[in-house]
């Protein structure tokens, strides 16, 4: 399949990896940062084929997984009352809360529904204007351009039966959260590809230079890591740290300045509470200004809802690469993806999820 | 305004299903004659009975049920009324049984067009004469408008197995060859693609196909098959993981020869889907001492449900229970149950 096949090509990978395994001299440990990358990892055995000396470690970029706790509760309160479509991805309705998630909301008669975009959740309150429709607008820059078109639309439609119930998180605070962060052990970063495209790259580059480390800008297919992998161990080989784009098919320095001016219009960078991390400051967006008034939080009066985590859960130390999934003492046991006990068992996205389903059990040399 | 006098005699035609049709009497008896009968008669359903009479050879039976709800129930490639024919016909056809006789039983909901009753009557008994096989006794009900959608229809089928022929889901041998008859997914994806909120088009349509006839060809050719299985929901994957866990045997598949068409991969591509999980129609999984397999493959490749027939892989003395994809880097993966249903209401 054309787009697809040129990146999944054996004998190109065997190259590659020839090629890491030759600049390899010591011991590096990268972390992915998107959990696309991880499962890509993952589902083609990439971790099983690296030199010894490259520890890949799996960082926080799955939307469903770093959602707070207290905005499941929320979205939990809201998609119970009477006369309120809740819309969301798929993903985010078998994510835990303290007592159900949102298909058992569902089950017990409130109506719940999967949309493939916020812009979906939009024609489902033009076609029910009666009732009131809440869209989940979770995700990193990636969902925020769709999420603020949603807002932007009803806006200038003047709908007032349309609100988002926001948890968007932003990725450069969190790549300094993890530097930052006492025993990090982090040394080069395979940026996630989509947030680049987004948002482009030269926002990396002064955390690189106060950091120095290496950011690879990298896609998701095969040969896309390992292109991402073999620059990143040339530059900590060679020692020096920047900013290096290896997903020239998508992203672009600059990104895409129409999203961006979207995102800019509808959303403003606010704190965030990251779910197993804890409080990143000015690491998400929130409603802005005028756009306030979509603030699902606000309409529904949900705000005062916390939360607080199960204490086997320790999601947090995996999505700082401070912990491998199968090193937590409840992978596969208290913690499956039948019984979650966090959300990185639950996602599509979520590096537990990832090692249950592909490596589960099975050592694999 | 002119007021016509009219006479308030009861509609005698009705264009949709009413609740009266249901209710047994005069509007049951016009439902069957004027839907069910023209395309179903036979010798058995004209009796008219409750119950259809019959005599079987000697030996083993095989009997099974199976209900399907898939909506929609017109999709590309088929409705539900010629899937609940080859579902219940494949069901037997894996057990080794010949399907001799099928039943129907209808859950109609309220103002369902009759037009699209009859269309679907009518492929349900075209699928039957595909198989070979009568609906020999059947039952109607209706509900009332959103108590079911559009309508439900579940089949039970009766056939004979074949005396020479053991085949079960805890045959599987070390050295085994999995033999997969065609391309995964295709039935799975072209229900998504009809899916409310899904919009792309595509030329992906539904595998729905009877497997007996290639299933008894190969019997004929190698009775000693170990385990047979048509992978439909939870796809290839689910299957394979059923065999393994029955067997307690390991198996090992291979990236690569698993056939997935452009346009299904494609489809699994954008929405993040595994093929190998998605629900298939009219496919057939078994397994095979290894010496046997390319005379299986003869023999499938002979029928269009397998022409795309491949060996994916076999059966190991490693990870018992398990399924692993020897991937086309050289790497292994797990290749797990599907958690839930990607996709509601398939079949």
């Amino acid at each position: 399949m054309k787009y697809i096949d040129e990146f999944r090509d054996p004998q190109l990978a065997r190259q590659l990896l020839q090629e890491i395994s030759r600049k390899t001299t010591r011991h590096w440990t990268i972390m992915e940062i998107c959990g696309g990358q991880t499962h890509s990892i993952m589902r083609n055995g990439i971790d099983q084929l690296l030199p010894e000396g490259i520890e890949l470690v799996h960082g926080p970029g799955c939307p469903v997984c770093v959602t707070p706790l207290e905005s499941i509760e929320r979205a939990l309160a809201i998609a119970s009352q009477e006369n309120v479509i809740f819309t969301s991805f798929g993903d985010m309705l078998r994510v835990p809360g303290s007592t159900k998630d949102l298909f058992m909301v569902r089950s017990e008669g409130g109506d719940v529904r999967i949309v493939y975009s916020p812009l979906d959740a939009l024609q489902i309150a033009r076609e029910n204007p009666s009732r009131e429709v809440v869209f989940f607008a979770v995700g990193f820059e990636t969902t925020a351009p769709a999420n603020a078109m949603a807002v932007y639309q009803a806006a200038r439609e003047g709908m007032a039966n349309f609100s988002v119930l926001v948890s968007q998180v932003l990725v450069p605070p969190a790549m300094r959260a993890i530097l930052s962060a006492p025993g990090n052990r982090v040394q080069g970063f395979l940026a996630a590809g989509h947030v680049c495209a987004v948002m482009g790259y030269s926002e990396y580059e002064p955390i690189a230079a106060e950091f120095g480390v290496p950011i690879v800008p990298t896609g998701f297919e095969p040969l896309d890591l390992l292109a991402g992998i073999l620059k990143t161990v040339e530059m900590l080989e060679a020692g020096t740290p920047g900013v290096a784009n290896r997903y020239g098919r998508v992203v672009q320095r600059e990104g895409n300045p129409a999203a961006q001016d979207v995102i800019r219009k509808v959303f403003e960078v606010v704190d965030r509470q990251w779910r197993g991390i804890g409080m990143i400051p000015m690491s998400g967006l929130g409603l802005g200004g005028e756009y306030d008034r979509f603030n699902a939080e606000k309409k529904f009066g949900v705000s005062h809802i916390v939360a607080s985590e199960s204490p086997l859960c320790m999601s947090g130390s995996v999505l700082q690469g401070k912990l491998k999934p199968d090193e937590c003492p409840a992978f596969s046991r208290e913690c499956t993806p039948l019984h979650p006990l966090g959300a990185t068992m639950v996602s599509s996205e979520g590096a537990c999820a990832a090692y249950y389903n592909y490596h589960r059990n099975v050592s694999f040399p | 305004m002119s007021i016509a006098p009219a006479c308030p005699l009861p509609i005698q035609q009705h264009e949709t299903v009413q609740m009266a049709h249901g209710a047994g009497g005069r509007f049951s008896q016009a439902l069957m004659q004027r839907i069910f009968m023209p395309h179903l008669s036979n010798a058995f359903l004209d009796q008219l009975d409750d119950q259809a009479k019959f005599d079987i050879p000697a030996g083993r039976a095989a009997f099974t049920t199976d209900t399907y709800v898939v909506s929609p129930v017109f999709f590309p490639g088929g409705n539900i009324g010629e899937l609940a024919v080859n579902g219940t016909v494949n069901d037997l056809a894996v057990g080794g049984a010949r399907p001799l006789y099928l039943s129907a039983g209808f859950v109609l909901e309220e103002g369902l067009p009759l037009q699209e009753l009859e269309i679907i009557v009518r492929s349900m008994a075209e699928a039957a004469r595909k198989a070979g096989v009568m609906i020999v006794t059947g039952d109607t009900k209706v509900v009332g408008r959103g108590q079911c959608d559009k309508l439900f229809i579940n089949t039970s089928g009766i056939g004979i197995v074949r005396r020479d022929v053991s085949v079960s889901c805890r045959n599987l041998r070390h050295g085994d060859s999995i033999i997969l008859s065609g391309s995964v997914g295709d039935h799975g994806m072209a229900i998504m693609t009809t899916r409310e909120g899904l919009s792309f088009q595509s030329g992906i349509t539904s595998d729905s196909a009877p497997l007996n006839a290639m299933i008894e060809a190969v019997l004929e050719a190698v009775p000693a098959v170990h385990a047979m299985r048509d992978p439909t929901r939870g796809g290839v994957a689910a299957t394979l993981n059923e065999l393994a866990v029955s067997s307690s045997a390991g198996i090992e598949i291979h990236e690569g020869t698993v056939p997935v068409r452009d346009d299904v991969r494609g489809a699994c591509e954008l929405l993040g889907i595994d093929p190998l999980h998605v629900a298939n129609e009219g496919k057939l999984v078994l397994s095979v001492a290894a010496e046997d397999a390319s005379k299986v493959l003869e023999v499938m490749r002979a029928f269009d449900c397998g022409r795309d027939a491949a060996v994916i892989g076999s059966v190991v003395a490693d990870h018992p229970g398990m399924v692993v994809m020897r991937t086309a880097f050289g790497s292994r993966r797990v290749i797990d149950l599907p958690l839930g249903e990607q996709l509601p209401r398939i079949c």
